[in-house]
C-alpha cells in the first residue's frame, strides 16, 4: 500500500494529461481499483481451495461427489460422524504440544547459533549455514528407516517427545537462516555500545538483541509452528495411536472405498482451524517480521 | 490440617488404584482401513470390551496406500507398533514367507476355520497354516442397468462375453443423455486400473510372465487385451475414464452415468442401498464377462486381519481377531447395522443365513465368483506365481504401478497400445533383471 501511494502520483504527473485522455487523478485512481481487484483476485485464488473445503464439509457425502454446487442445505452430519470415530481433542492437543514445544526447541537451539553467525563470523561461517540448509534438501524418506529403527531402540516411536525432537531438527536450518538474517540486519554498534557498558552476552542478548529483533523472532517462531502444524509424513510414519497429531487425524478420513469427501473436508477444516485463526491473530505480527529487514 | 495431609495421600492411593487397573488391562493397537466394514467393527468396540474387560482397543485407521507404507516399515523393522494388522491377500504370504506374521495354528474350536471359504483361506496361508483371518472377501462381477437392457430389448445370459459385451456398450452409449455405455478402472495403480486388467488379460489367455519369469507383456494375448481395453473404453466409456477409479466409477454408476461396470462385488451393497444410489430399483447383477478361457476372469481379494511376529501381546490380539471375523461377529454386524452391512466373502454360514440371503439379493453371485476364484490356477497357460489380479511377488507393486501408467497412457491416447506395451515390458524387464529373477 505505501508503494502504491507514493508511486501513482509520480507516474501521473510524468504523463501529460492530454495524452492520457483523463485527468491524472482519475488515471490514478483506476490503477489504484485495478490493482486493488488484482490483489482481491489473487487472494481469492489462493484461499478458494479452503473455502470449498470448508464449503464441503457442510454437504452430505452424495452432494459433495455430485457436480460442483454453491447451493446445498448445509448439514452437520459429516462433523458428527467424524467426532463419533475419532477423538478430535486428543490429536488437536498432541499437535498443540508438538509444534509449540518443537518450535520452543528449535529457538533456543537457534538464537545462539544465529547470534554467533551474525556477529562472530569466521571463515566457515558460510559453509556451515549452507550446509544446514542442504540437509533440508535431502528427501525425508530417505532416511525413514534408519530414524524408525532409531527411535524404535530408545522406545520414541509414538511418542510427542520423539515427534518433537524430529520437528525441532527438521525445522532448525530455517529457523537459524531466518534468524541469521535478521540478526545480520542489526547495527552491530547497538551491540558494542551495550557491551562498553559492560554487558554480558548474555545480557547483549536478552536485553538488547531480543528486543530489537522481536518482530523477526516471533515471525520465525510462527513460521515454525505452521510447518510443524502442517507436517505429514513424519507424523503418520512415526507416531500410531498415543502422540498422533491433526494430520494423522486427517488421513484416517481418506479412502479407496465408499465416499468420503465431506467427511474428510470436515476433519481438514477442523485441524486448520486452529492453526488459521492463530495466523489472523497474528498476521500483524507476521507481516512486520517478514519486512523487517527491508523497511529498515 | 487434617484434610491437607489426608489429601495427597488419597491422590497417591487413588493413583495406585488407577494404576494397577490400567495394569490389569491389556491395550492392544489395530491398524486398519478406512472402508466402510472396517468403520463399523471400530463402532462395535464397545461391544467387544464388554465381553472382554480385560482388553482394550486403541485404532489407527488410515488410508489403504499410507496404511501399507506405514505397516510394511514397522513390520520389516520389528517396530511393533500395532497387535493387530489389517493386510489383504496380497501381503501375507509374502510377509509370512519372512516370518514376520504369526502362524494361527491353535484357533479355539468354536471358531469354526472349516466354515471359512475355501479360496479365501488358501489366499490367506503359507505352508498350508493361516497366517491372517479374513474380515472380508470379493471377486469381480458385472453390474448392469436392468432398464435399458429391457428398453433395448437385450436379454442378459448366464455367462456374458467380452464380445457381446462391446455389442451392448455401442447399443446403449448415450452420451446425450449422460450415458456410457461401460464403465471400467481406468486409474493407474496395481490396485486400481491393474486389478481389472489382469482379469481381462487372463480370460484373453495372457499372463504376466512364463514360467522361466520372463515378463510377456507384448504377447498377442495382451496386444488383444489391451487394444480391446483401450477402444472399448475410448468408444463407450465416460469422458475422463483414465482418472476413475473404484470411487469414482461407483458414483458414475450409482448416479445413473453407466449402462454397464465391471468391478469389485464389495459395490453390490451399495449400489443395492436406496439411500446411496439412484439405481437400486433398477440393478442387473452378471458374472464377469469371458474371453478366450473363463480362467482368473475375475479377481479374489480379501482384507484380512494378521497379528505381526513383534507383537508382544500375542494372546489378546488373536482373541480380538477371532472376534472380529466370528461368525457371532457377523450375526451382531446383521443384528445391529442391517444384514445388506455385513461383511461378505468370508464364511459359508453368512451365506447359509436367511436374514442374509432375503436381504442381499446378490449374494449367490459373489459367493459363485469367490468360490470359482482360484490364485494358484488363475491363467490358459501356467505361470510361477500365486495370484488372480496380482502378482504374488514383493516387485509387483512396482512393476504394477509402472505397467498401470503406461496402460493409462495409452488410453489417454499420449502413446499407442504397442508403445505402451513395449515400454511396459522394458521396465518389467528391467525390474526383474535387478530382482534377480533373470540374468
Amino acid at each position: 500500500m505505501t508503494t502504491a501511494k507514493t508511486k501513482f502520483p509520480a507516474t501521473a504527473e510524468r504523463m501529460p494529461p492530454q495524452a492520457a485522455g483523463v485527468s491524472p487523478l482519475r488515471s490514478a485512481f483506476a490503477r489504484r481499483l485495478g490493482l486493488t481487484a488484482l490483489g482481491w483476485a489473487i487472494a481469492c485464488l489462493i484461499f478458494f481451495p479452503i473455502f470449498w473445503m470448508v464449503l464441503t464439509g457442510f454437504k452430505t457425502e452424495s452432494a459433495a461427489i455430485a457436480d460442483p454446487s454453491l447451493i446445498f442445505s448445509p448439514t452437520l452430519e459429516s462433523y458428527i460422524a467424524v467426532q463419533e470415530r475419532a477423538g478430535y481433542f486428543k490429536f488437536a492437543m498432541n499437535s498443540v504440544v508438538v509444534a509449540f514445544g518443537s518450535t520452543l526447541a528449535a529457538l533456543l537451539i537457534a538464537i545462539p547459533s544465529a547470534y554467533s553467525m551474525a556477529f562472530l563470523p569466521t571463515r566457515r561461517t558460510k559453509g556451515t549455514l549452507l550446509w544446514m540448509l542442504s540437509t533440508k534438501m535431502l528427501p525425508p524418506v530417505g532416511v525413514l528407516v534408519p530414524i524408525y529403527l532409531l527411535f524404535r531402540d530408545v522406545g520414541l516411536l509414538d511418542t510427542r517427545t520423539g515427534l518433537t525432537i524430529v520437528y525441532t531438527l527438521m525445522n532448525l536450518p530455517i529457523v537459524v537462516w531466518m534468524l541469521y538474517t535478521f540478526f545480520k540486519d542489526l547495527p552491530k554498534d547497538i551491540l558494542e555500545a551495550g557491551r562498553m557498558d559492560g554487558a554480558s552476552t548474555l545480557q547483549e542478548v536478552c536485553f538488547l538483541l531480543l528486543p530489537l529483533t522481536l518482530p523477526g523472532i516471533a515471525s520465525t517462531g510462527l513460521l515454525s509452528v505452521i510447518l510443524s502444524w502442517n507436517e505429514a509424513f513424519w507424523s503418520l510414519n512415526l507416531t500410531s495411536s498415543k502422540a498422533a497429531p491433526l494430520t494423522a487425524y486427517i488421513a484416517s478420513f481418506s479412502s479407496p472405498e465408499g465416499l468420503f469427501w465431506a467427511k474428510l473436508s470436515a476433519a481438514s477444516t477442523m485441524a486448520i482451524a486452529p492453526i488459521l485463526v492463530f495466523g489472523w491473530l497474528t498476521q500483524k505480527q507476521m507481516v512486520r517480521g517478514l519486512t523487517f529487514g527491508a523497511v529498515k | 490440617m487434617k484434610l491437607t495431609r489426608a489429601l495427597p495421600l488419597a491422590t497417591l492411593a487413588a493413583a495406585v488404584a488407577a494404576a494397577c487397573q490400567a495394569q490389569a488391562q491389556t491395550e492392544i493397537t489395530v491398524a486398519t482401513v478406512n472402508n466402510n466394514d472396517m468403520v463399523i467393527m471400530q463402532s462395535l468396540t464397545e461391544e467387544f470390551e464388554t465381553q472382554h474387560p480385560d482388553i482394550e482397543l486403541d485404532w489407527v485407521v488410515l488410508e489403504e496406500n499410507v496404511l501399507r507404507q506405514r505397516l510394511t516399515t514397522d513390520v520389516a523393522t520389528g517396530g511393533g507398533q500395532f497387535d493387530v494388522m489389517t493386510i489383504g491377500t496380497y501381503e501375507v504370504p509374502i510377509w509370512a514367507e519372512r516370518g514376520w506374521l504369526t502362524p494361527l495354528d491353535d484357533l479355539p474350536a468354536d471358531y469354526a476355520v472349516d466354515d471359512l471359504l475355501q479360496s479365501v483361506r488358501d489366499g490367506l496361508s503359507h505352508d498350508d497354516t493361516l497366517h491372517a483371518l479374513p474380515f472380508y472377501g470379493e471377486s469381480s462381477m458385472m453390474y448392469y442397468r436392468q432398464d435399458l437392457f429391457d428398453e433395448a430389448g437385450i436379454e442378459m445370459p448366464e455367462q456374458p462375453s467380452w464380445e457381446e459385451v462391446r455389442d451392448w456398450a455401442g447399443q446403449l452409449h448415450d452420451p446425450d443423455n449422460e450415458v456410457a455405455g461401460i464403465c471400467l478402472r481406468g486409474k493407474p495403480g496395481w490396485g486400481e486400473n491393474m486389478a481389472f486388467v489382469s482379469t481381462l488379460v487372463n480370460t484373453f489367455g495372457g499372463r504376466w510372465f512364463d514360467e522361466a519369469w520372463n515378463p510377456e507383456l507384448e504377447s498377442p494375448a495382451w496386444q488383444e487385451a489391451i487394444g480391446f481395453y483401450v477402444e472399448l473404453l475410448g468408444d463407450y466409456g465416460p469422458p475422463g475414464a483414465s482418472s476413475n477409479g473404484f470411487n469414482e466409477n461407483l458414483a458414475l454408476f450409482s448416479r445413473g452415468n453407466c449402462a454397464m461396470w465391471v468391478d469389485a462385488t464389495s459395490a453390490a451393497g451399495k449400489l443395492y442401498d436406496p439411500d446411496e444410489s439412484d439405481v437400486a430399483d433398477r440393478l442387473g447383477f452378471a458374472p464377469a464377462p469371458v474371453a478366450e478361457t473363463p480362467k482368473g476372469s475375475h479377481w479374489l481379494w480379501s482384507w484380512a486381519l494378521a497379528i505381526p511376529a513383534s507383537s508382544e501381546k500375542q494372546e489378546a490380539a488373536e482373541t480380538f481377531i477371532t472376534w472380529a471375523t466370528s461368525r457371532e461377529y457377523v450375526e451382531l454386524v446383521g443384528e445391529t447395522e442391517g444384514w445388506t452391512s455385513v461383511p461378505p466373502g468370508t464364511r459359508e454360514s453368512t451365506y447359509a443365513n436367511e436374514n442374509y440371503q432375503q436381504a442381499a439379493p446378490f449374494a449367490d453371485f459373489v459367493l459363485e465368483a469367490i468360490r470359482d476364484a482360484d490364485p494358484t490356477d488363475s491363467t490358459l497357460e501356467p505361470t510361477p506365481y500365486v495370484g488372480v489380479q496380482f502378482v504374488g511377488i514383493p516387485e509387483f507393486q512396482s512393476i504394477g504401478t509402472q505397467v498401470g501408467q503406461t496402460i493409462a497412457s495409452a488410453l489417454t491416447g499420449d502413446v499407442s497400445v504397442e508403445q505402451a506395451l513395449q515400454t511396459a515390458q522394458r521396465a518389467t524387464e528391467r525390474t526383474m533383471q535387478r530382482a534377480g529373477y533373470l540374468d
